[in-house]
């Protein structure tokens, strides 16, 4: 506990990381937690959206059900070599910050899908019924009614794996992540650095790993620290619904 | 028969291979209230829901026959079917009540088919003193409606569908989850609405059938047994079957 401290957050690593801080790390995290975000929030919440309110169940929605199910148990070490394959080769993003967004943005989407057409299957056919009885669109019985209901359960979901994300190693592996940057991450085509990967580092990788233990373990406890803050955040948004119904 | 305002021929309604609605003539008269009575699963609220297409968003429902609001083939392609809506209005069996304030629940639709927006205040009040809710929540209209009694909720449910001038009304069950105090209210509101409204009210309560009618339908697994006026039905059944639900026997 004693590496943690303002300075071990908010300085650049010095002398071979053996000392300074690990604020590279932690901004690289956020940025590739954003580009995440932006990526499969918006498009996991459409693709939900349209399987649960305007698909007509058929066999090929439910295949499709089943194929986003399956996707959620691939391991993330798979996904690390697709996104090297498709967004760092085949559209020529490069080792990024950018392709590693991606590519964990791919990782997230099927859970976010299933979570978010849990969220609106939970709206009772009622209430989508009081607003198309008024001469509501089945669009504007979603955006007023479902959505807003939903939203609750659809940032658990979102924020839980977000988390999850944040804190995974092997698909930013090959797609972008380095060991040292020299400076902060400040466009979207470079590498970055992140802390998972840092952690792994730093504890097998490093040459005097003895010297920088508790660095290690500095990082470690800031990262355990951002992956509790957002489940806070999504427990309490859970909270706060249930003592509204 | 004069002033035919909404009416059903030969209506086949399957779910799947199930079938459901059998045959059904019925005509219901202008400003009239008519009650929809049988038993459990005869098919009372899928007749209802023919009349404003609720049954268009489930996939497997197939409908034929014609179906008419006044002279308006209520099924034709071109119509559309918000603009029906608002014509033919619905009231649910338990309160629906949008996650919003009074005031939002009554504005809401009346946004939808843009109305001018200097005239809602005004609207809004009078649709709420038609329903007989005006007195008790003009002070809070800021409120959420989900926090009126239930009663207040199916009266507000009632007024958002007024605001709006349809001309028919269609209530399945609405005061089933009320006590007898609130289904008083709604009953003496069906009654001053259907001067201005044609209402069709599915329900399983015999007084209240008694109370509120001018004529009723009665329906057994699916076919449209009698239909005659209140005290036809109640008082001289031309059919066994009618006359022994009428008194109880079953159902
Ligand atoms: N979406 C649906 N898919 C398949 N079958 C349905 C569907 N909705 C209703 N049914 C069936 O249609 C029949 C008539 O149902 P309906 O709800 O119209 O009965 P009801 O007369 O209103 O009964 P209750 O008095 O209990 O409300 C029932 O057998 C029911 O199982
Ligand atoms: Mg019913």
């Amino acid at each position: 506990m004693p590496s943690v401290s303002w300075n071990f957050i908010s300085k650049l690593p010095t002398e071979g990381m053996t000392k300074g801080g690990i604020l590279p790390a932690i901004t690289g995290t956020v940025l590739l937690t954003f580009i995440t975000t932006i990526f499969a929030v918006p498009f996991g919440i459409a693709c939900a959206i349209y399987l649960n309110e305007y698909a007509r169940p058929s066999v090929l929605t439910n295949i499709i059900r089943a194929s986003i199910r399956n996707l959620s148990g691939i391991p993330s070490i798979i996904y690390g070599l697709f996104g090297l394959a498709l967004f760092v080769q085949a559209l020529r993003l490069g080792t990024s910050v950018l392709s590693a967004g991606l590519t964990l943005g791919l990782l997230s989407l099927p859970y976010i899908i299933t979570t978010t057409e849990e969220a609106l299957k939970r709206i009772p056919t009622v209430m989508r019924e009081a607003t198309l009885a008024l001469g509501a669109t089945q669009f504007e019985t979603i955006r007023d009614v479902v959505l807003p209901k939903a939203l609750p359960g659809i940032l658990t979901g979102v924020i839980l794996t977000l988390s999850r994300a944040a804190g995974e190693t092997a698909p930013i592996l090959f797609t972008g992540v380095a060991f040292y940057i020299n400076g902060l991450a400040t466009s979207f085509n470079q590498e970055f650095m992140a802390l998972p990967y840092h952690l792994y580092m730093l504890s097998t990788q490093h040459q005097s790993i003895g010297q920088v233990r508790p660095l290690a373990y500095g990082t470690a406890v800031v990262l355990i620290i951002l992956v509790f803050i957002m489940n806070c955040i999504a427990f309490y948004i859970r909270f706060k619904q249930r003592t509204q119904d | 028969m004069a002033d035919i305002k909404l009416s059903a021929h030969n209506l086949n309604l399957y779910f799947g291979t199930k079938h459901i609605l059998k045959n059904i003539d019925i005509d219901f008269s202008k400003n009239k209230v008519t009650s929809l009575i049988g038993p459990s699963g005869c098919g009372k609220s899928t007749l209802l829901r023919c009349f404003n297409r609720m049954h268009d968003l489930t996939p497997d429902a197939k409908i034929e026959g014609i179906l008419k609001l006044d002279d308006l083939d209520i099924y034709k392609k071109k119509y559309s079917v918000t603009e029906l809506r608002k014509r033919i209005g619905m009231v649910f069996q338990k309160p629906n009540p949008l996650p919003k304030s009074i005031y939002e629940n009554m504005s809401y639709a009346l946004k939808l088919h843009d109305f001018p927006k200097n005239e809602l205040p005004h609207l809004i009040e009078s649709a709420l003193k038609e329903s007989y809710l005006w007195e008790e929540v003009k002070e809070e209209l800021k409120k959420p409606a989900v926090k009126l009694s239930g009663g207040q909720q199916q009266r507000l449910c009632i007024a958002r569908t007024v605001v709006l001038r349809p001309e028919v009304i269609l209530m399945d069950e609405p005061c089933s989850a009320l006590d007898p105090i609130s289904t008083r209210k709604i009953e003496d509101l069906i009654l001053s609405l259907k001067r201005n409204y044609t209402i069709v009210i599915v329900t399983h309560n015999m007084q209240q059938a008694q109370r509120i009618s001018d004529d009723v339908a009665f329906m057994y697994l699916g076919e449209l047994i009698e239909f005659d006026t209140y005290e036809n039905i109640f008082k001289n059944a031309k059919k066994e079957l009618t006359k022994n639900y009428v008194s109880g026997h079953f159902g």
